[in-house]
Formats: structure tokens, C-alpha cells, sequence
């Protein structure tokens, strides 16, 4: 889902910043006023989860690969909007020492993959878990399909913002100019393969770490609960 | 032990596993994730290199490209595994820092 350098034309690289930056801004004064200093540490394991998760690549025999982000369940930990400044921290790093997802593109990765992935998730979770104890099977169910309904709406976006291209850029012959499969492709594979495969990593960990916690440390199930 | 030491072996055991990530693609023979291929995928998946593409995709020289050391591409996929828990400890080095000088602005006291 890391989209490279190359695919998406200026104007859309352009748009997604524009969109990241109010939303990068107030995940900024919303963390500063929700996040305890002793929180901190939580958050670095959450870029670092993030960050190495998305290394993880899955072949589908088809000939492609792909992987989870993680960020769903940084949200249930921590709240979307923390969530959404650890992923961006593993999203930049990825893109600018390793290439992985392009340097213009770094607005539409945060946005599918940042703010889309942890926000659907995080409210899709509290929707399902609403007024459930800590300790309910309840809410390894809503962990699991939050998860999974979380990453596929990313996918999604990333499907929709490569579809959109050869519309808005081509050559008067018909030749795009960027990326050049249409909605008709790039919705279906970017969808499918993460409904198929990708997506049920997502759930798999997400789902497993909120059982262990509510065994093993359940006060961390607990921090958006006093927080909301 | 604390929850979160245990967080942190299990992001230390993440790490050491991170081969899978390049060893599973490579024994089905995959190729790159779809929308990620390079300038010659491109060509021989739609007979043509988009020209924007052609001009953006070499754009940004990575330090480190695709998890793996520079002139490293035709290595064994042992020394490119290696290259790779590289890449996620220096990756995650980096990470934790900037989220603890981040955090240090952007949590309140108590």
C-alpha cells in the first residue's frame, strides 16, 4: 500500500499534503493534552510495531505481495489520533531512508494508511465493544473485525487514488502519464488482496494482543476508556 | 516483568523473523506489491513507461533502498536477510527516537 514516487500526479501528491497538515496539527494538540509523559514509551513500541510489521511482506502466488500496518491496534491502545503520529513517524522513516512509498507521496500514505486505517478502526472497535467490560470476549470480535474493516478502507483509498490518475493524467494519444491502471483495476486488486490475505494479519495480531492484554496487563485496554 | 519489556522482546523477536518478509516472496517467486513496480516492471506490464512515472520514480536516492545495502542486489538472500534486520533495527532505532523527542513536546506532564 506504499505508494512510490512516480504514480500519482502533482496535483493529487499536492492535495493529499494539504490534507495531512490540519489533521497532522490537531493529532498534535489533541496528543499534547490526552497523552501522560509515561505514556510515551507505548507510543515508541507502536511506531516500532508498525514499522516492522510493514516489513513483513506476503506473497499471493498470483505475483504480488503486500502486508499489515499494525495501526489498528496501536488505535484501540492509544487513541486514533496518537495512533495517527506514530504511523506517520514509520511511514516517513520508511520513505525517506529506505524508499519504501514515495517522498510525494507521503500525504496520500499517511492519509490511507495513517489516519484512514487507524480512525475507521478505532471507531468501528469502540462501536462494537460499546459499554462492554474489559474483560469481554466481546472485545476480541470487535478487535478483529475493526481491524480488518480498518485496513481494507485503506486499501481502498490507496485503490481509488491510483484509479483516479489515468483519468486526470494522459496524453492527448491516451497514454498516462502516471499511474496507468484505471478504477476498474486498481480498486479490485488493491481490495482483493488485502480482503483475501493481507488483512487477516491484520486481524490475526490485532485480535491476539488484545486477548493477551486482557489477561496479562488490562489497564492498557483501559487508557481510552478514562480517556473518553 | 512490566508489559511493556515484553512489548519490546516482542518487537526484538519481530525483528530477528523480518527475513520472512523477503525469504516468503522470494521462494513464490512474487514479484513486487501491485502500483509498486520499478520503471522496467512497468514496461513490460503495459508496453510503455508512463512519462511522469519515468521522471518521478528516481526522484529520491534512498540511503538504504528497498531494506537492502547499496550494490547488495545480487547478494545471496542470506546476506540480504541480514541487510534486512539491519534495516528494521536502524528503522526502528530511528522510530523510537523521534517518538520520544516528539513525546517530549507532545504529552502532558504529570
Amino acid at each position: 500500500m506504499h505508494i512510490p514516487d512516480g504514480y500519482l500526479g502533482p496535483a493529487t501528491c499536492g492535495f493529499f499534503y494539504l490534507l495531512m497538515l490540519p489533521i497532522w496539527t490537531i493529532a498534535s494538540r489533541i496528543v499534547k493534552k490526552t497523552l501522560n509523559a509515561r505514556q510515551v514509551p507505548l507510543l515508541a513500541i507502536g511506531a516500532a510495531f508498525s514499522f516492522v510489521i510493514m516489513m513483513f511482506n506476503l506473497p499471493i502466488p498470483a505475483g504480488t505481495t503486500g502486508h499489515a500496518v499494525g495501526g489498528v491496534l496501536v488505535a484501540i491502545l492509544l487513541g486514533p489520533w496518537a495512533a495517527c503520529i506514530a504511523i506517520t513517524v514509520a511511514l516517513v522513516i520508511q520513505a525517506l531512508l529506505f524508499g519504501d512509498g514515495g517522498i510525494t507521496a507521503i500525504g496520500a500514505n499517511c492519509f490511507n494508511m495513517a489516519f484512514v486505517l487507524p480512525f475507521a478502526g478505532y471507531y468501528i472497535y469502540k462501536a462494537i465493544s460499546y459499554k462492554v467490560t474489559i474483560d469481554s470476549k466481546r472485545r476480541v470480535i470487535a478487535a478483529g473485525i475493526a481491524a480488518y474493516l480498518g485496513i481494507n478502507i485503506a486499501a481502498l483509498c490507496a485503490g481509488i487514488e491510483f484509479g483516479l490518475q489515468p483519468l486526470l493524467y494522459h496524453t492527448a494519444s491516451g497514454q498516462a502519464l502516471y499511474c496507468p491502471y484505471g478504477l476498474n483495476v486498481a480498486v479490485p486488486v488493491m481490495l482483493g488482496e488485502h480482503m483475501l490475505i493481507f488483512g487477516w494479519v491484520e486481524v490475526i495480531v490485532t485480535a491476539l494482543v488484545v486477548k493477551y492484554l486482557q489477561k496479562q496487563d488490562p489497564s492498557l485496554l483501559g487508557i481510552r476508556e478514562e480517556a473518553a | 516483568m512490566k508489559t511493556i519489556t515484553k512489548f519490546w522482546i516482542g518487537i526484538a523477536v519481530l525483528i530477528i523473523l523480518s527475513p520472512l518478509g523477503l525469504i516468503l516472496p522470494d521462494h513464490f517467486k512474487v514479484g513486487s506489491a501491485w502500483g509498486e513496480w520499478g520503471v522496467d516492471e512497468m514496461q513490460k506490464l503495459v508496453g510503455y513507461v508512463p512519462k511522469g512515472l519515468e521522471k518521478f520514480s528516481s526522484l529520491w536516492s534512498a540511503p538504504i533502498p528497498d531494506y537492502a545495502f547499496r550494490g547488495w542486489e545480487q547478494k545471496p538472500l542470506a546476506n540480504l536477510s541480514l541487510a534486512y534486520i539491519l534495516s528494521a533495527v536502524i528503522g526502528i532505532l530511528i522510530c523510537v527516537f523521534v517518538v520520544l523527542i516528539l513525546g517530549k513536546f507532545l504529552s502532558k506532564k504529570e
